[in-house]
């Protein structure tokens, strides 16, 4: 579903994040990329998501090269991704609610019935309590929840989480890790960034190593 | 085609917010829109208002010719003759010294002092009757005239109406002049308003953007936001024009009750009413679009 094959990328001003990259990933997998920081996972995952091209290799996704993508289909092209970004990119200025209903907006979903799958994803991440809060009132780990929330209401068929749990406590990090297994359990396929020592014992999750920008497993 | 009403009702809902979000600055906006809108369209109505008091005024054009102190009744018939069968003329009559005295008499009530004259000082005139009103024509008909052998001198009973004319036409241009900059200003206007506001929500745009928010989804609300602004601008223009005449009418029809007429101010019609509010909306929207274009491709995840 998801192949990169010899895949690098340089940023403006010559730094590479990546090297020659190849993986693939089927539908319905459950990926822990794992990496020191600086090891280029955020960059992988602006790469399957499109919102960084490679500079070498190609990167595609159920058959579409990310770079051939045309302007006009990017942003349906990025419809079938939940991000979950690291630095969360909370809406400061909306509630809660307000939050989790913008990609069902984009999605063009009917008010109630958004209304009615917003909530129903701030409850499974315990934030129904606050939906008429405003992110600066939340705790670190009540936004990062909120930003899982907010990538997985669309139901998309791939979540890319980026250190989902980078600043929960055990006790959340697990409640998240099992909020994932279930979307997994359901057919979702995930691909969660985090340190090497976060990464979840047990559980069919495959495991894909980072060093400087290369692959080691 | 749920989902898209909804969405558009939703991006309508969201530029009122705006809207009402910061009232004093956006007040500030649509009043500034309104004035300048309004300068044009009160010139326009000024000009509706000379030019009905023209036509009420000048009645129908006709030209005075007299003939010359030595025409003599042959004379007088050719130059006839000539007059009815010029393509320009409805009618001419003819107008002898003796008739034309009597008038004088009756018109000055100085008859005393005409007769005092002991002969008659007048010439023998025709009155012509245009078949073009245009002034324009008429003051070269009666360059014409007045060109041909006998005649002495050719009165244009229009000439003031003429040069008003002229001024109108001229009050015209400046009216689609003024409408024109005024126009431009309002696209600009919201072309600023609306970058400020790209500018505020610049994180809004790039997360949208970021899960997969189309250009069109993003630039709706904005779009309804200069609409509505130029909407109200144009609402605020309106009010102002409907207020000015209601309020100089008063003063107008004292005057017009001192000259025993029934004069009275010219409102702007229902449809070009309407006209200006589509108008101003239209612009409204064309300075949003152009800003959006400009400043929606700085904003893109890569
Ligand atoms: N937009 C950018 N411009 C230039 N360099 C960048 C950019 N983004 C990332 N980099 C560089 O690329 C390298 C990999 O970055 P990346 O964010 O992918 O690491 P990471 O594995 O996610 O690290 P962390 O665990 O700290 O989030 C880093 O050295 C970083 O400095
Ligand atoms: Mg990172």
């Amino acid at each position: 579903m998801i192949s990169f094959s010899g895949v690098s990328k340089s940023y403006p001003g010559g730094f590479e994040a990546l090297r020659g990259v190849s993986f693939s990933i089927a539908a319905g997998e459950f990926v822990c990329l794992s990496g020191h920081s600086g090891a280029g996972k955020s960059t992988l995952i602006k790469l399957v998501a499109a919102l960084e091209l490679p500079t070498r290799g190609t990167v595609l996704v159920n058959g579409q090269n990310t770079a051939a993508l045309r302007p006009r289909s990017a942003p349906y092209y990025r419809r079938n991704f939940g991000v979950v970004f690291q630095d969360h990119k909370l809406l400061f200025d909306r509630n809660v609610l307000e939050n989790v209903l913008l990609p069902l907006r984009i999605a063009g979903v009917e008010a109630k019935e958004a209304a009615k799958r917003a909530r129903a994803a701030l409850d499974k991440v315990g934030l129904l309590t606050k939906e008429k809060a405003f992110p600066v009132t939340l705790s670190g780990g009540e936004q990062q929840r909120l930003a899982i929330a907010r990538a997985v209401v669309h139901r998309p068929p791939v979540l890319l989480a980026d250190e989902p749990t980078g600043s929960l406590d055990a006790a959340y990090s697990d409640a998240i890790l099992d909020i994932f297994r279930a979307f997994h359990q359901v057919g979702m396929t995930i691909i969660m960034a985090t340190h090497d020592e976060s990464i979840p014992r047990g559980g069919p999750v495959r495991v894909l190593r980072l060093r400087q920008g290369t692959l080691m497993s | 085609m749920k989902s898209w009403i909804s969405h558009h009702r939703h991006s309508l809902a969201e530029s009122l917010r705006r809207l009402g979000g910061a009232p004093l600055a956006n007040l500030f906006n649509v009043l500034v829109i309104g004035v300048a809108l309004s300068f044009p369209l009160g010139l326009y109505l000024g000009l509706s208002n000379l030019q009905a008091l023209s036509a009420r005024f000048s009645g129908d054009p006709e030209l005075g010719i007299f003939l010359a102190a030595d025409a003599d009744k042959a004379d007088a018939s050719q130059l006839e003759a000539r007059l009815k069968a010029h393509p320009a003329v409805a009618r001419a009559r003819f107008v002898p010294k003796g008739e034309a005295l009597e008038d004088l008499k009756r018109a000055t009530g100085l008859a005393d002092l005409v007769e005092t004259l002991g002969r008659n000082p007048l010439p023998d005139g025709f009155v012509v009757l245009p078949k073009q009103r245009d002034p324009r024509e008429l003051a070269g008909l009666g360059r014409e005239i007045a060109g041909w052998p006998k005649v002495a001198h050719v009165q244009l009973d229009s000439e003031w109406a003429g040069k008003l004319d002229a001024i109108l036409r001229l009050g015209q241009g400046l009216v689609l002049l003024l409408a024109g900059l005024l126009g431009f200003a309002l696209v600009a206007i919201t072309f600023n308003t609306i970058r400020l506001q790209v500018l505020t929500r610049r994180e809004e745009i790039q997360v949208s953007k970021l899960i997969g928010a189309t250009n069109a989804f993003i630039r709706r609300p904005f779009l309804y936001f200069g609409t509505l602004q130029g909407l109200a601008g144009g609402g605020i223009g309106l009010l102002l024009l409907y207020a000015g005449p209601l309020f100089l009418n008063r003063s107008v029809a004292e005057l017009a009750r001192l000259y025993a007429s029934d004069f009275r101010l010219l409102l702007l019609s229902i449809p070009d009413g309407l006209a200006v509010l589509g108008f101003s909306a239209a612009l409204g929207w064309l300075g949003a679009w152009l800003s959006m274009a400009r400043h929606l491709r700085e904003i893109d995840p890569r």
